[in-house]
């Protein structure tokens, strides 16, 4: 059995006293597509946020590709908070995309995507919008370099926020409600690019709305409800009737929204 | 009046305008460090920061150029009065405008700094790349404010013996007795240098990148 690429162990996350997460064992397959559904508040965006130390967990541990990211277990068997350059590196391995896609409003397209292989990765200014170009061309937004953020629409934006993520040669990419602050006509471009990259076998880890997406292009279904992974599996099973009573619950909410076709 | 005064008054407007132009930009670099401080978690660089702030807001940029104009002496600086007045109008700017950045800074959007946090970014880099860019934008217009209101405050600078437009004024009204020319041309230069910063401000405020046009 090959290593998962993040692994996550006995994960409790709490905002004061309040608890959001509780309890959270979660393997997330490399080169596959793992979804997390359930309702508003149930906690998927925080526990993605977690896999990618936006959030810090307040217990338990998570691994990627085998290594500690934020907190490892010292000799002592104590949780302790890793350095911030080595958060940094392992942080280096993962992409993430954002509800509100983030782009900074002072670089164009192709600033926002060559930006960190310049500055953080010191390559030299010719070759990193070589790169970057050769990703805008893969989210079919070449002839949009020279755009300002606000200039583009929104799925356009998102299309950006994804080719720099990809700049980056990330081994897993996170996207948080990647579809959910654009209209209706205008998330299929964004669906396109996601599924393109699913199909090149990228590790990936969505929290989306989108149960028909999850549905079709996930390997695997994570329902959160509450705080807790209620079930966890391949979507045939997840879905298959008879359906966990929460789960059935929760989708016959999203019927109209794109999920009439599992009902 | 003749042409020949009011040249004279033209001619000193460089005083103003340069002193002005100086104290803006070392008391944007200072502001920047003090914003910087007012918003760092630790004690150790934030008290002394808003005392600052504070002392240079709460006293009369009258009576802090007077201040130093007599203390750099007094601890054996003998330096000339121009750089007594620039330090008084830099540091007097500077507090006003790093409270204008510390505001810059708060209203930088959280997602931005995620985004730079998920690329890499050192503190410094995510700092020098994305937060003064940005905050630079949210606090533009409070800045072209800042330097039309030091323009203006320059004509204290005179009380140190700077003969800047204000000083060339009325050494001008007392020796020629027309106060009424000469000050209406002097007010006409002012509101003529103030108008222009605007106008530039305007234009600026439109070409900074990525601003929808």
């Amino acid at each position: 059995m090959t290593l998962p690429a993040i692994s996550v162990r006995n994960l409790v996350k709490r905002f004061g006293q309040t608890p959001v997460l509780q309890d959270i064992d979660l393997d997330i397959p490399e080169g596959k597509v793992s979804c997390l559904i359930g309702p508003s508040g149930s906690g998927k965006s925080t526990l993605l946020r977690c896999l990618a130390f936006l959030e810090e967990a307040t217990e338990g541990m998570i691994t990627v590709n085998g290594e500690a990211l934020g907190f490892f277990e010292n000799a002592r068997g104590e949780r302790e908070r890793l350095p911030s350059t080595q958060i940094r590196a392992v942080r280096a391995q993962i992409g993430m995309v954002f509800q509100q896609f983030n782009l900074w409003p002072h670089m164009t397209a192709l600033g926002n995507v060559s930006e960190a292989l310049k500055t953080v990765h010191k390559v030299p200014r010719k070759e990193a919008e070589e790169r970057a170009m050769a990703q805008l061309k893969k989210v079919g937004l070449e002839n949009r370099a020279g755009h300002y953020p606000a200039q583009l629409s929104g799925g356009q934006q998102q299309r950006v926020a994804i080719a720099r993520a990809l700049a980056l040669s990330p081994k897993i990419m996170l996207f948080d409600e990647p579809t959910s602050a654009l209209d209706p006509e205008l998330t299929g471009e964004v669906l396109t690019v996601m599924r393109d990259l699913a199909a090149d076998g990228m590790t990936m880890v969505v929290v989306s709305h989108e149960i028909g997406f999850a549905a079709t292009i996930g390997h695997q279904i994570s329902f959160l409800d509450q705080g807790r992974l209620v079930l966890t599996g391949a979507p045939a099973d997840v879905f298959a009737k008879p359906r966990h009573p929460r789960l059935e619950q929760f989708l016959d909410t999203y019927l109209d929204r794109g999920a009439s076709m599992l009902a | 009046m003749s042409f020949k005064l009011f040249n004279l008054l033209v001619q000193a407007s460089v005083w103003t305008i340069g002193i002005s132009a100086i104290s803006i930009g070392l008391g944007f670099l200072i502001a920047l460090g003090l914003s910087a401080a007012l918003l760092s978690g630790k004690a150790f660089y934030r008290r002394p920061a808003q005392f600052f702030i504070s002392f240079f807001r709460g006293v009369p940029l009258l009576v802090q150029l007077l201040l130093i104009y007599n203390l750099l002496p007094f601890i054996g600086l003998n330096v000339p009065s121009i750089v007594a007045a620039i330090i008084g109008m830099s540091l007097c700017t500077a507090a006003y405008q790093a409270e204008n950045l510390r505001g810059g800074f708060k209203s930088v959007p959280r997602g931005l700094i995620e985004a730079a946090d998920m690329v890499g970014f050192t503190p410094s880099q995510l700092f020098l790349r994305i937060k003064v860019p940005i905050a630079l934008r949210l606090t533009f217009p409070a800045l072209v404010n800042e330097a039309i209101m030091i323009l203006k405050s320059s004509s204290l600078v005179s009380v140190v013996g700077i003969v800047e437009i204000t000083r060339m004024a009325q050494d001008l009204a007392s020796s020629t007795y027309m106060p009424i020319e000469i000050f209406s041309s002097a007010a006409l230069i002012y509101l003529v240098i103030c108008w222009s910063v605007a106008l530039a401000g305007r234009y600026g405020e439109r070409a900074l990148p990525g601003v929808a046009k």
